[in-house]
């Protein structure tokens, strides 16, 4: 759907409302997956491995059964067999078969009267575990002699002759590297690392499901898709979909991490096996950094070639990704694409390889693959600017895509915004702040394709004259009050008469997940349409109340009128005059869409960023923080901000201190936010933001996707940074206190 | 005759081409039309592509398509 240019200047979009969410929320009475509780419900809790890779030689609850009050228990026996692809992948995760391929891998689960009581009948199951050889780190599952994950799992990319465990494999590129690297005047080759970070939301996964004898079902989850769990559960436990309904709650943060599943099946399961009754699941936060999926971890060559004027002339990667022991989960592939996409270089050539190793079954997180790909090449171009004497926005403005130039990964990028975000931070006061001694300013930038997606919408107008739009995609940064402006800015109402719902799997038709930053993209390019719709029908009703054609009247501020004097000569009827009446004018009116939503605009984003660096405890302080991304329109300002904000200290929680710490035993070493360390408040100041608006051609309002982008410059730019003020280059992550302390005084 | 541009990496499945021209009026016609040609992307295309038309990822495969349209196929991508 083409943007639609007649509706500039706007009258709602680009205000700034309050939150349809905000009392609900700073009340309490907001309802999160763990809040719902069903008459004679049971509680639910999974017995994990202690070992990272050990075969499972017999599973005994007999003990545990005869605990009163325990009222059912499900291993891997109790699932159908016969899945293949995907489907068994995440069968696996639920529950694991003959292996327990990680620390926390779920290998039985129990229900019964209370949490306490089923968490004491966990300990009861007995295990017994044959204890395999292990591998975590990426670059050790693929070395020669590193024990196989899961023999056969590689899939049809993967060519003769690589380790086992490579269970992807991914090349592309164009032009002539060789020549690109020998037109330049200096070429430097580089090796990053990243470890896995995990999205951190602040609630755990939680869900009430029961499931009847009969096959059908019904559960309330906290997560970004509730069409998604339908289908999961449904072929992990073998039941058709149309039989379970799902409803979403309230989600306290997703991140990409909420699009899939991980313990929900079991509740399911359990409630069967129990008869019916209904089972509350609600992981601890230790089973959601063990159990749940991270990101992946990374290690990254970059090869990059520049003449002294600062024009890159050829870029070669070779990632290498695990994302745990299932093919498909990590990033690879996104990785790769992202990872030189903000520029225009006739010579590239990237390779992938997805590795398997004994680590938790990655999910998305924000962007997947895109920040591990900009902290390497991100870093390598600033530091050859540097070695250049070159200005690192400069530089990237010589090499910048824009319209017309072929992307990276292969098509011609359309209306893209990468220049103007480039020329918006140029001006921007932060960058002439003096700096003092042990301080360092950084500059990187970072690129999201962002998504469109399975979308349905549906509008139903009130007796009232409000509307109310039911939409797929839970809430999880603002898209309800976005779509409620898109919808009332459409109908030409106020935003306070349109109320958004997030609705279940019964209600609509398939929606994906909020993911991929598409919920006000798709979701609002729906109800938009949906809206337009149920505008067409408002103006028959008028039409045939005024005895005129349809085609003679037209809608302005939420009323219809006649077009033009021909026309006739009526008063304006508005919406809700339209909508008293409409039981005896034909009946309820509304609109709906459905599409697969294409034409979503890629997203560009700068940030700059000044640190100042301990040089007697390695400590980082971030002194400021400018954020710079093309959001197409904005249309809520301090949710896009939000966005923004909530990006940047994501990363820069990656770039300091957070980490999947594994002991030589294969078991994650801090499974607890006092351990990992996610950025708090009294860590950052307040994120400065710079909305740039390169209106997005394929949407009716330019809107482009804002979520995701931002996590992605933090990481290099504070590598920059942080070389800026110690000259000292970290290529690892985390760049935590100790680890630059050791490069200071390796100096 | 569309022309598909295929990531480079499918050149050992393809021949050695990585632009391959096919008869095509819609993009599900164009992947049949691939695989035909090219049995060895059909492991490829099952697990999933995204398509670009013009520069626009196209999911809807009853797309219409004609020659002198620029045509990616680029690898799936998931979104967080």
């Amino acid at each position: 759907m083409a943007k639609d240019e007649t509706h500039v200047p706007y009258r709602l979009i680009g205000t700034r409302p309050n939150r349809p969410d905000g009392l609900d929320k700073v009340t309490g009475r907001a309802r999160y997956g763990a809040d719902i509780s069903l008459p004679g419900m049971l509680h639910g809790a999974v017995v994990r491995s202690p070992h990272a890779h050990a075969r499972i030689k017999k599973i005994d609850a007999t003990k545990a059964l005869a605990l009163p009050g325990v009222k059912a228990v499900v291993t891997r026996a109790d699932l159908p067999t016969g899945l293949t692809g995907e489907d068994l992948n995440l069968q696996e995760n639920t529950l694991a078969g003959d292996t327990a391929l990680y620390d926390g891998h779920a290998v039985a689960a129990v229900a019964a009267t209370s949490k306490l009581l089923a968490e004491q009948a966990a300990r009861l199951i007995e295990v017994e575990y044959e204890v395999l050889p292990h591998v975590t780190d990426v670059d050790a599952a693929m070395a020669p002699g590193a024990p196989v994950i899961r023999p056969g799992a590689a899939d049809h990319s993967v060519p003769e002759g690589m380790h086992p465990n490579v269970a992807r494999y991914i090349d592309f590129g164009r032009g002539d590297v060789e020549a690109g690297f020998a037109a330049a005047d200096l070429v430097r080759e580089r090796t990053y690392k990243t470890e896995a970070t995990h999205q951190g939301y602040i609630e755990p996964h939680a869900a009430v499901a029961q499931l009847g004898a009969d096959g059908k079902g019904e559960m309330w989850v906290c997560t970004q898709g509730q069409w998604y769990i339908r289908r999961m559960c449904s072929a992990v436990l073998g039941i058709d979909a149309a039989n379970l309904r799902v409803t979403p709650t309230e989600i306290g943060g997703g991140f990409g991490g909420k699009t899939t599943i991980f313990m929900e099946p079991l509740p399911l399961a359990l409630s069967k096996k129990a008869g019916g009754r209904p089972v509350k699941m609600v992981m601890s936060r230790s089973e959601v950094l063990r159990a749940t999926g991270p990101t992946a971890s990374a290690s990254m060559d970059v090869k990059l070639g520049m003449t002294k004027d600062g024009k890159v002339t050829a870029g070669k990667v070779v990632f290498r990704m695990q994302g745990g022991p299932y093919v498909g989960s990590s990033p690879i592939g996104e990785a790769l694409q992202c990872a030189f996409a903000c520029y225009d270089i006739p010579n590239l050539m990237h390779e992938g390889y997805e590795v398997l190793a004994n680590r938790p079954k990655a999910a998305a997180y924000r962007a997947p693959g895109s920040p591990m790909a900009a902290f390497a090449t991100e870093s390598l171009l600033d530091e050859m600017c540097r070695e250049l004497g070159l200005d690192p926005i400069e530089t990237r403005l010589k090499n910048a895509a824009r319209e017309g130039t072929k992307a990276s990964y292969g098509p011609t990028f359309n209306r893209i915004g990468f220049v103007e975000s480039l020329e918006a931070t140029k001006a921007h006061p932060n960058l002439s702040i003096p700096l003092g001694p042990n301080q360092g300013r950084g500059v990187a930038a970072g690129f999201w394709f962002n998504h469109g997606g399975e979308t349905s919408v549906s509008l139903a107008v009130g007796e009232d004259g409000t509307a109310t739009v039911s939409v797929g995609t839970p809430d999880i940064g603002g898209s309800r009050a976005s779509i409620a402006l898109m919808t009332a800015e459409c109908l030409g109402i106020p935003y306070d008469k349109v109320r958004v719902n997030v609705v279940e799997t019964g209600a609509l038709g398939v929606n994906e997940p909020t993911h991929g930053s598409r919920a006000t993209f798709a979701s609002g390019l729906a109800a938009v349409q949906a809206a337009r719709q149920a505008i067409a029908e408002m103006c028959r009703r008028a039409a045939a109340d005024w005895g005129i054609e349809p085609e003679a009247v037209e809608w302005k501020d939420g009323a219809a009128i006649p077009a033009g004097p021909n026309a006739g000569k009526f008063p304006p009827m508005t919406m809700a005059e339209i909508g008293a009446t409409m039981g005896s004018t034909g009946g309820p009116i509304s609109g709906h869409h459905e599409v697969t939503a294409g034409g979503y605009g890629a997203s560009f984003g700068v940030h700059v960023v000044d640190v100042e660096v301990d040089p007697e405890t390695g400590r980082t302080t971030i002194l400021r923080y400018l954020v710079v991304q093309d959001a197409g329109t904005a249309i809520h300002p301090t949710y896009v901000e939000g966005q923004y904000q909530g990006g940047a200290a994501q990363g820069i929680g990656w770039a300091l201190n957070e980490e999947y710490v594994y002991g030589a035993d294969g078991r994650l070493q801090n499974p607890v936010f006092l351990d990992y360390r996610v950025p708090v408040a009294s860590d950052l100041p307040m994120i400065d933001t710079v909305i740039v608006e390169v209106p997005n051609p394929g949407h009716p309002y330019g809107v482009r996707g804002v979520g995701e982008t931002g996590i992605t410059p933090p990481l290099p730019a504070i590598a920059n940074a942080i070389h800026a003020a110690t000259g000292k280059r970290l290529r690892s992550l985390p760049m935590s206190p100790s680890k630059l302390l050791a490069a200071i005084k390796g100096a | 005759m569309v022309t598909v541009n295929l990531w480079s990496g499918l050149r050992r499945l393809t021949d050695g081409e990585q632009a391959v021209q096919v008869q095509a009026g819609t993009l599900r016609e164009m992947l049949d039309a691939l695989v035909t040609a090219h049995p060895g992307l059909g492991p490829v295309i099952k697990a999933g592509v995204s398509i670009t038309v013009d520069g626009v990822i196209t999911p809807n495969m009853n797309t219409p398509i004609h020659e002198g349209q620029e045509i990616y196929l680029i690898q799936r991508i998931k979104g967080g």
